[in-house]
């Protein structure tokens, strides 16, 4: 499970799962995960999972490194919990309006940007993890055909909805921001509303998404 | 009787509301937000006789111009802050951070600026009539997350207060806000990704605080630190106050609204004692680092825990 617990400054835990990124390692990840969010331990205000680490934030004036360094190494995982991700259906619109990459895309992939799309709908993705910005899930994982850096120079707005691909994995810009990432396309529904306060991110970390082509048209007339 | 309120007749730069912050949302990218001075923060409520941890009105650099509707009620503006009071009478006067103010109906509060420094608060009595969202009223305006639409404050705009007309009671505090020589860090998780050379450097030389800082995070220009081993890591969770090194060299603090995942090398991680002077550092400003141990950041900690306690006892 967790090999090795190190301090991040004066109140954060640093729990690393190794170093591969890889759908299992993530899983006991989130795993745990939700496993610490349930126990509601004392001093305790924020968990971030990612791809193989999970940092544990604390308040110092509660409680310390040692301290919770002992309570988090005396939890027993008991098996996995219920694997019960949710299927969560996105549809996204290539037109080349919105795909602000699909030319230089498919020049240095050498491959034209239909063959890039019928490969990236071709497949379900997994959410390794939700954030940087609010509500943006991390995806994996592409197709190794389609797989490319990121802009050396990233945007300093990308559009809210874009779909963006870099190395193994895919995203969602869930509101405009400055990034760097291969955009394909965009989703007219929202995937992150702050309105919904008991499930702001329709996608978490451990979900699975499928992506589905739509039209101009229906971008334009989309009605959520 | 209809509510008091505040009209902004100028919003100032970057003008929010903002309190102690929201926990347990960096799983979906919500950072906490919250004042980026705590101390100062707490201080304002205090001395209009509020609880701590009440909604503030936080700005940087210009502040806005206020004009109260209304009844009476008291203010406090803490921080660096020069600011005027003018009276209804057109009389003008000088104001004082670290006291309260009596105001009525008519009367503008002019925050005109921070002195070498970043950000101020202003608190009012019994405080804002303020939507919380997730526990907290802090105004994030990268995600528009929090009461008025996530958004800063806009010129012409209302700020409702929750009350008026409450007693008068003159409070003070005698308080300087001190300059620190270092800011000190704990070494970070990818500490040795820099080069011997690097690590020296970062612990002895000044680094300048660049425009590019707000909210989110401070640039910081210098010797660039060379990185020996990779310039990217596999992305991981971020916590305020961590310095990102990306493949410029150039180091990057991570402030209250900072994105909660990243992937640059951690070079280390300013202790939490050290973070209400960090942030009140202004564009152009000189820092020094100076590593310390994590036993010793607790008790800074510690110190700095007591000495706002007793700052805030001191106010009668």
């Amino acid at each position: 499970m967790i090999k090795n617990i190190l301090n991040l400054g004066d109140s954060a835990l640093y729990c690393d799962f190794g170093d591969e990124v890889n759908i299992d390692i993530n899983s006991k990840v989130i795993n745990f995960f939700k496993i610490l969010q349930k126990k509601k331990i004392s001093g305790i205000i924020n968990i971030v999972p990612s791809y193989n680490k999970l940092i544990i934030v604390f308040d110092l004036s509660i409680t310390n490194y040692k301290e919770l360094k002992e309570k988090i190494e005396t939890i027993k995982i008991e098996g996995f919990e219920k694997k019960n991700e949710k299927i969560i259906k996105i549809p996204v619109c290539c037109d080349i309006e919105f795909a602000l990459d699909s030319e230089r895309l498919s020049a240095k992939l050498n491959i034209s940007f239909d063959e890039i799309l019928n490969l990236y709908f071709s497949k379900d993705y997994f959410c390794y993890m939700t954030g940087f910005i609010a509500g943006m899930p991390f995806l994996g994982d592409i197709d190794p055909k389609i797989r490319f850096k990121r802009l050396e120079t990233p945007r300093v707005k990308v559009p809210k909805g874009s779909i963006g691909l870099t190395e193994q994995f895919c995203n969602i810009y869930t509101f405009e921001s400055p990034g760097g990432w291969n955009i394909i396309g965009n989703t007219p529904i929202n995937v992150f509303n702050k309105f919904n306060l008991e499930k702001p991110a329709l996608v978490n970390a451990g979900d699975i998404v499928k992506f589905y082509k739509i039209t101009k048209k229906e971008y334009l007339n989309w009605n959520e | 009787m209809s509510k008091s309120y505040f009209e902004i007749i100028r919003p100032g730069i970057n003008t929010t509301f903002q309190d102690t912050g929201r926990n347990n949302l960096y799983y979906i990218g919500i950072p906490f937000s919250g004042a980026m001075d705590k101390r100062n923060f707490l201080i304002s409520n205090a001395l209009v006789g509020n609880k701590f941890d009440l909604t503030s009105i936080e700005f940087a650099y210009q502040g806005p111009l206020l004009k109260l509707t209304g009844g009476k009620t008291s203010i406090a503006i803490t921080g660096d802050v020069n600011f005027n009071i003018i009276r209804k009478s057109s009389k003008i006067f000088q104001g004082e951070c670290y006291q309260s103010y009596e105001i009525e109906s008519g009367d503008q509060i002019d925050i005109l600026s921070t002195n070498k420094s970043v950000y101020g608060y202003f608190s009012v009595k019994d405080s804002f009539d303020v939507e919380s969202f997730w526990g907290s009223s802090s105004i994030n305006t990268r995600a528009k997350i929090g009461p008025n639409e996530g958004e800063k404050f806009l010129k012409n705009q209302k700020i409702y207060l929750k009350n008026q007309n409450s007693h008068f009671n003159k409070k003070k505090l005698n308080y300087l806000n001190s300059k620190i020589e270092y800011i000190r860090f704990i070494e970070g998780t990818n500490f040795d990704y820099f080069s011997k050379n690097a690590k020296k450097i970062f612990s002895s030389e000044k680094f300048i605080v660049s425009k590019l800082t707000d909210r989110m995070g401070m640039r910081l220009e210098g010797t660039k630190l060379e990185n020996i081993i990779n310039t990217n890591i596999k992305s991981e969770g971020l916590i305020k106050g961590v310095i990102q090194v990306p493949a410029d060299g150039n180091p990057i603090i991570m402030l209250s609204d900072h994105g909660t995942i990243g992937g640059y090398p951690k070079i280390g991680v300013v202790i939490s004692a050290d973070y209400d002077k960090l942030v009140q550092l202004t564009p152009g400003s000189k820092i020094k680092f100076k590593s310390v141990s994590l036993a010793d950041a607790e008790k800074l900690y510690g110190f700095y825990n007591m000495e706002t306690q007793n700052l805030l006892n001191q106010i009668k």
